[in-house]
């Protein structure tokens, strides 16, 4: 394959000096009393030995849990309006898996649809991704089941996987080429016998998704939804540490002098999210809060923008606190009879 | 390709309240004017849009624009007085200024209906939406065949646009039935009395080549829609519009999204047909 | 009898119309299950893995509509409902407590009296781990324990997995989703992840029944049990009453004596 090589597990020291010298920070998964988070690394000791995946997504690199959208000063008859810079730190995300590269296309695919994001795209304009393919998942990772994989490229501007003595390396955009530039000497032609599907986790399809998503429609008022969410506790925290979630909220803090409004990461789940200030409801239920997540992903992303809102990474059953099982519930909606 | 430039989709406008009009109790117009002048040159909508306005401190809140694409130079919005920042925009006076971010939405088709007859229903507060689709129509009024609205509120005082009611009153190509509810009438009202739905029945409108525009709270919108329908009215001929807690406007941050559809983008109009196809979520 | 056969036991006779308890789930952790047909009962499990307090789902709208409730409860589980009597929050005759002990066996607890004598005979000690973090804080200078807090809660990300585990936080308006006034910032910057949990702290004083629930479900693994474990010892320290120890409570916080000390405020 033209763009395969080899990179040595020592290179890594090479490679990062390099990408720090080119002035970006790097983020990458570190270990903390049993949490692995993305966190900034100056070598590649820092980064986690062992980590399958982080507790939360990479998204909080293009899209943070609070961003300034403006801000105003005010005096009597008179508004100031202070549109924010765009600061965009130039940034690598190293070590992040194909599920979580992949869902920088979900995030693009909001964020750009119909009007075009400037906080977004000013960050995604300065990162780059060096993502490492999978080989192991646990009970939670369903990638395969939404077309994604342990060794999926999408999203991913060099994609390693591991192999003896180092990894092999996919160079795969514009932005990876520019990485490989500023080190070339450590990228050597991958062996001609190199397969990297014999070195992936295995992970097999646990239900048949545009069937799922075909059914949809007819299942809207099934008791499902009601029998899934019992134990459902209204948090956000599946929202939260989900790649593709995007739903926000704006905020204003201000007073007789100025302010800000600020955009914050925010939840379906909420009983709040669409109640209005009339008092109506328009999902009073955390049923239809639930199906809802479920619908958004799985029906109205492939409607309007032709891709899922889910890359299978299996964050929420693994952050839920009642062990919501997002894979094991949709191979149920996919069962259920009516 | 670099963004790092691209406008801010969320920097409002600023906007000098040149006028307030108390409507009713809790409700008030604002005519709001662009403080920059080639903000109003190149600002244009379309009858149905709205917009996110703020209070500054407070908050954003979704309006409809309430006056006539037809009249250049100002907006209006109407609101009642309900929260956080309703409650801020209704403490200012004239001369402050407040945001203003739109227009957003989707629109009435009022090209489509040349030649039509058009039929408004609508009760309370919910006349502001559909007062921008009477006033630009009457401002266009050869285009169109009958017009007739029919609205209705708690009492006589609820009645918003009263100044405007009586306008369309006095003219002779507009007929407007006005009705309170029983209890609501005030000495010397002439209007009549009844809710908006059994009004509308005793009226008996013409399907034929009418258009419906029906807004109003839910249970009115829940009863009226069958009188209609046994009066042959096509589920494509009745226009309504949607009222959704927004944030963004602008389809991205998920609040609004009703089944398949993003009020803010695929809406706020739809007509009986499309809703139909929308779960009851709103 | 173990907790299959007595679940079974009470569907069977219509004593409870659904029982809350643990079956196994992903990766062998345990989840709340409900069952509700006495042919499912062989699901459930209770183990060391049982952690969860399901004393929390009493006050659930769509737990309570299934009927009268079975839980399977920890000491911290029955405390919790004793405590939800005290606040009036559910009725003795909603309710029934299996306390599970050691060896898996099932003792039903079906009235306050009960639950009450039987928590007077358990030992249940807070947990080695959190019982040193909580000694190692007390060491600490205020400026270390400040900095400690500040440092734990820049992480929080305001899921608020917290505040939906606890059985004591069942305010259908929780205090952060008032805006008039916003009472605490809700985005999730310093201010706003400081404030939420210290008033959190605040206003489950004297009330936390000390089951962990919250720093379990952290999905960023902040001690936050540890806030309210402190200030449920304080007041305990402060006022001689636990959290959960009866259906009958003055809360010490807003209960008046014309002993009290004030010279706090002289």
């Amino acid at each position: 394959m033209a763009n395969l090589y080899q990179l040595s597990s020592t290179s890594l020291d090479a490679l990062f000096a390099a990408l720090r010298a080119d002035g970006r920070r790097i983020l990458a998964p570190t270990d903390r009393d049993g949490h692995s988070e993305l966190n900034p690394v100056q070598t590649p000791a820092d980064v986690a030995r062992d980590c399958m995946q982080t507790t939360l997504s990479a998204k909080g690199a293009v899209f943070p849990k609070v961003e300034q959208l403006l801000g105003y000063r005010l005096a009597p008859g008179q508004v100031q309006l202070a549109d924010p810079e765009r600061r965009a730190e130039p940034t690598v995300l190293f070590g992040i898996r194909p599920c979580e590269a992949a869902g920088f296309q979900a995030l693009d695919a909001v964020f750009n649809w119909d009007t075009r994001d400037a906080f977004f795209n000013a960050r995604m304009a300065n990162l780059a991704v060096i993502a490492m393919s999978c080989t192991r998942s646990d009970e939670a990772c369903f990638c395969t089941s939404v077309g994604g994989g342990p060794g999926a490229t999408g999203g991913s501007d060099i994609l390693l996987t591991p192999t003896a003595g180092g990894y092999l390396a996919e160079v795969l955009s514009d932005r990876g080429r520019a990485i490989q530039a500023l080190a070339p000497e450590l990228f050597s032609p991958a062996p001609a016998d190199a397969h990297k599907a014999d070195l992936l986790a295995q992970v097999p399809v646990a239900f048949d998704q545009p069937a799922l998503t075909a059914k949809l429609p007819a299942l809207f008022d099934s008791p499902l939804w009601e029998e899934q969410s019992l134990r459902c506790l209204g948090c956000g925290a599946c929202a939260f540490v989900c790649p593709t979630c995007v739903c926000f909220d704006i905020q204003e803090e201000g007073d007789k002098q100025g302010g800000r409004r600020l955009r914050t990461w925010d939840a379906c789940g909420f009983s709040q999210f669409t109640l209005h200030a009339s008092g109506h409801n328009p999902r009073p239920t955390q049923a239809a809060r639930w199906r809802q997540r479920v619908y958004h992903k799985f029906s109205i992303y492939p409607d309007r923008y032709g891709q899922l809102g889910c890359v299978g990474c299996g964050k929420c059953t693994r952050a839920c606190p009642v062990d919501m099982n997002l894979r094991e519930h949709l191979l149920q909606a996919s069962q259920a009879q009516r | 390709m670099s963004d790092t430039n691209a406008s801010n989709l969320y920097l409002p406008h600023l906007m000098r309240i040149a006028a307030i009009t108390d409507e009713a109790p809790g409700v008030r117009t604002f005519r709001l004017e662009f403080v920059d002048p080639a903000a109003a040159d190149a600002f244009s909508y379309h009858t149905g849009q709205f917009g996110l306005y703020s209070a500054f401190g407070e908050g954003e809140s979704t309006f409809c624009i309430a006056s006539s694409p037809t009249r250049k130079g100002y907006i209006e919005c109407t609101f009642r007085e309900v929260g956080r920042v309703t409650a801020g925009l209704a403490d200012k006076e004239v001369g402050d200024i407040v945001g203003f971010r739109g227009p957003y939405g989707n629109t009435f088709p009022i090209e489509d209906w040349q030649g039509r007859n058009l039929l408004f229903i609508t009760g309370g507060i919910a006349l502001p939406p559909l007062r921008s689709v009477i006033c630009n129509c009457l401002d266009l009024r050869e285009q169109f065949g009958d017009i007739t609205i029919v609205y209705g509120a708690r009492t006589v005082n609820d009645l918003v646009y009263k100044a405007e009611l009586q306008a369309w009153q006095e003219r002779p190509d507009v007929n407007l039935v006005l009705t309170v509810d029983p209890g609501g009438e005030a000495p010397g009202w002439t209007g009549k009395v009844g809710f908006v739905p059994p009004v509308v029945e005793q009226l008996a409108p013409s399907p034929d080549h009418t258009i419906a525009l029906v807004c109003g709270p839910p249970i009115m919108i829940k009863l009226t829609m069958p009188i209609l329908a046994r009066l042959g009215f096509a589920p494509s001929s009745i226009f309504t519009t949607l009222e959704n807690r927004m944030k963004c406007g602008l389809g991205k941050c998920g609040r609004c999204n009703t089944g398949k559809s993003y009020v803010c983008k695929d809406g706020p109009v739809y007509t009986l047909e499309q809703l139909g196809q929308l779960p009851a979520e709103y | 009898m173990d907790v299959n056969e007595k679940a079974k036991q009470l569907l069977e006779a219509g004593t409870v119309q659904a029982v809350a308890g643990f079956q196994t789930g992903t990766r062998g952790v345990r989840r709340p299950v409900f069952l509700r047909r006495a042919e499912d009962t062989g699901r459930m499990v209770f183990d060391p893995g049982c952690r969860q307090n399901l004393a929390q789902y009493a006050t659930r709208t769509p737990v309570k509509r299934l009927g009268r409730l079975a839980l399977t409860l920890r000491p911290s589980g029955i405390r919790a409902l004793l405590q939800l009597m005290a606040e009036r929050q559910i009725q003795e005759p909603d309710v029934l407590a299996l306390a599970v002990d050691p060896d898996g066996q099932v003792t039903e607890l079906a009235t306050a009296e009960a639950m009450e004598a039987h928590l007077a005979l358990t030992a249940d000690p807070i947990p080695a781990e959190d019982q040193a973090l909580m000694d190692r804080l007390d060491r600490m200078t205020r400026a270390e324990r400040w900095a400690f807090w500040r440092n734990e809660l820049s992480r929080c990300i305001k899921c608020y997995a917290c505040r939906s585990s606890c059985p004591m936080c069942y305010c259908g308006q929780c205090t952060m989703d008032c805006n008039r006034p916003q009472w605490v910032p809700p985005p999730s910057h310093g201010l706003g992840n400081l404030e939420y949990h210290m008033v959190r702290a605040m206003h489950l004083a004297g009330r936390c029944v000390r089951c962990g629930d919250c720093g379990r479900a952290c999905p960023v693994g902040i001690p936050i049990h540890l806030l309210t474990f402190h200030t449920e010892a304080a007041v305990q320290a402060q006022f001689g009453q636990r959290a959960g120890a009866s259906a009958k409570l003055d809360y010490a916080l807003s209960t008046f004596r014309p002993d009290d000390q004030e010279t706090f405020i002289r």
